[in-house]
């Protein structure tokens, strides 16, 4: 097995790569759907979101490598690193449960994610605002997939209705740490007008309860991480600690 | 040197979309620029979406296009900003497209409301009459349609 690499967490390396986290992290959900989906276009729509997020990973790792200069590529960050030393949201590294807690998953995250990356298309870095203009065009889809969802299925069967209720009850207390201050870039607590108008507004639409906020789960941003991301982490790593440097 | 940088252009507006290979990365905007960077002929490109699977492969026949053509040692570097746009679509990649029978990308339309509701023709018998029936198609790029008029479904370009 392959040692994990130690990362000089510069403010700005550090700021990267927590968007990095982000993107990869629910990339890798997605792709555990790939296969199982209940419908064929459904499998394809979320290994297709689950693409472009993995794209979103591999321009910030590129770009966090850059930055730290210390021989580390975008695998290495992917592959090398244990679960303390991701920054990732807890809510994004959360199970995919059933369809309706995977769609609630994307939805309060993506209704987070868009107007993050529109106010960073504003950054003065001009790599992170270049990922950003990227990223904010492909989380337009996410959102309003994930909408349209989080609506037919309220709005739908007592079952879906039923279970996209417990999602939703489920996720919300990993829903605060979106908010949380960062050191550096943009503050989260500006976007939380918008993100509760995009939520407050969908869920009312799907006929489904806002749940009330109150405690809320914290940690991911500095490496504490729920049970979950450790066994996800050992599947997507096993391959690169088992074989270092395997290529395709 | 004019006429390496122009040899070199010519060669990589050849290079077709792997994906959709009736478009040249001409046509698709994907070419931004060939130039000389010092000694070498230096070709850029820019993703249509991050996790784009093509571009390793676009980059690849870049190459290998500028090899045949007498080029062997140039070098292609992908470029973020500015952010590709549906907009660099050429009016010819757009006529190309809708040929193939895929709707091109009508322009504003990625924050429109929910359940696509906007109008795209169908490209082959040109009726509004149409509807979507995934967000997300054969690729990324795409959403997949369908023509209640001639009953053909059809994949339709995304505005980005
Ligand atoms: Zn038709």
């Amino acid at each position: 097995m392959t040692g994990s690499i130690q990362v000089n967490e510069t403010p700005l390396v550090l700021y990267t790569l927590r968007r990095a986290d982000d993107a990869l992290v629910l990339g890798h959900r997605l792709s555990e759907w790939c296969g199982h989906a209940p419908s064929l276009e459904e499998d394809m729509a979320l290994a297709n979101i689950g693409l472009d997020l993995l794209g979103q990973a591999r321009a910030l790792y590129s770009y966090a490598a850059e930055l730290e200069a210390a021989g580390h590529d975008e695998d290495g960050y992917a592959y090398l690193r244990d679960a303390p030393q991701y920054r990732n949201l807890l809510l994004l590294e959360q199970p995919n449960g059933d369809f309706a807690h995977t769609m609630a998953r994307q939805f309060l995250y993506s209704a987070f994610a868009d107007p993050y990356w529109r106010a960073m298309t504003r950054c003065a870095d001009p790599t992170l605002a270049a990922v950003a203009a990227k990223s904010e065009k492909e989380s337009a889809y996410h959102l309003r997939h994930s909408s349209e969802w989080m609506i037919r299925l309220g709005d739908g069967t007592e079952e879906s209705r039923r279970r996209a209720q417990t999602a939703v009850d489920t996720l919300w207390p990993y829903t605060g740490e979106m908010f949380e201050p960062e050191d550096m870039g943009i503050d989260p607590a500006t976007l939380r007008p918008e993100w509760a108008r995009t939520v407050t507004d969908i869920l009312s639409q799907a006929t489904l309860t806002q749940p009330a906020n109150t405690w809320m789960h914290r940690g991911g941003r500095i490496g504490r991480h729920t049970e979950h991301l450790g066994p996800m982490l050992a599947v997507m790593q096993h391959l690169q600690r088992s074989h270092p440097g395997a290529r395709w | 040197m004019n006429d390496l940088v122009t040899r070199a252009r010519h060669a990589a507006e050849t290079v077709v979309d792997p994906e959709i290979p009736v478009l040249t990365i001409a046509d698709l905007g994907v070419l931004r620029d060939v130039h000389m960077a010092g000694d070498t002929v230096e070709v850029t490109i820019t993703p249509t979406y991050s996790g784009c699977p093509a571009m390793n492969m676009i980059a690849l026949e870049i190459g290998l296009a500028l090899d045949r053509a007498g080029i062997p040692d140039a070098r292609v570097r992908t470029i973020l900003s500015p952010a590709w746009t549906t907009d660099w679509l050429t009016d010819t990649g757009r006529r190309k497209l809708t040929e193939y029978g895929i709707a091109p990308p009508i322009p504003g339309s990625s924050r429109r409301a929910l359940f696509g509701e906007q109008t795209v023709p169908c490209p082959r018998c040109r009726s509004i009459d149409t509807r979507q029936l995934a967000e997300f198609a054969s690729t990324s790029c795409k959403a997949l349609w369908q023509c209640q008029a001639c009953r053909e479904p059809f994949d339709y370009f995304k505005c980005h």
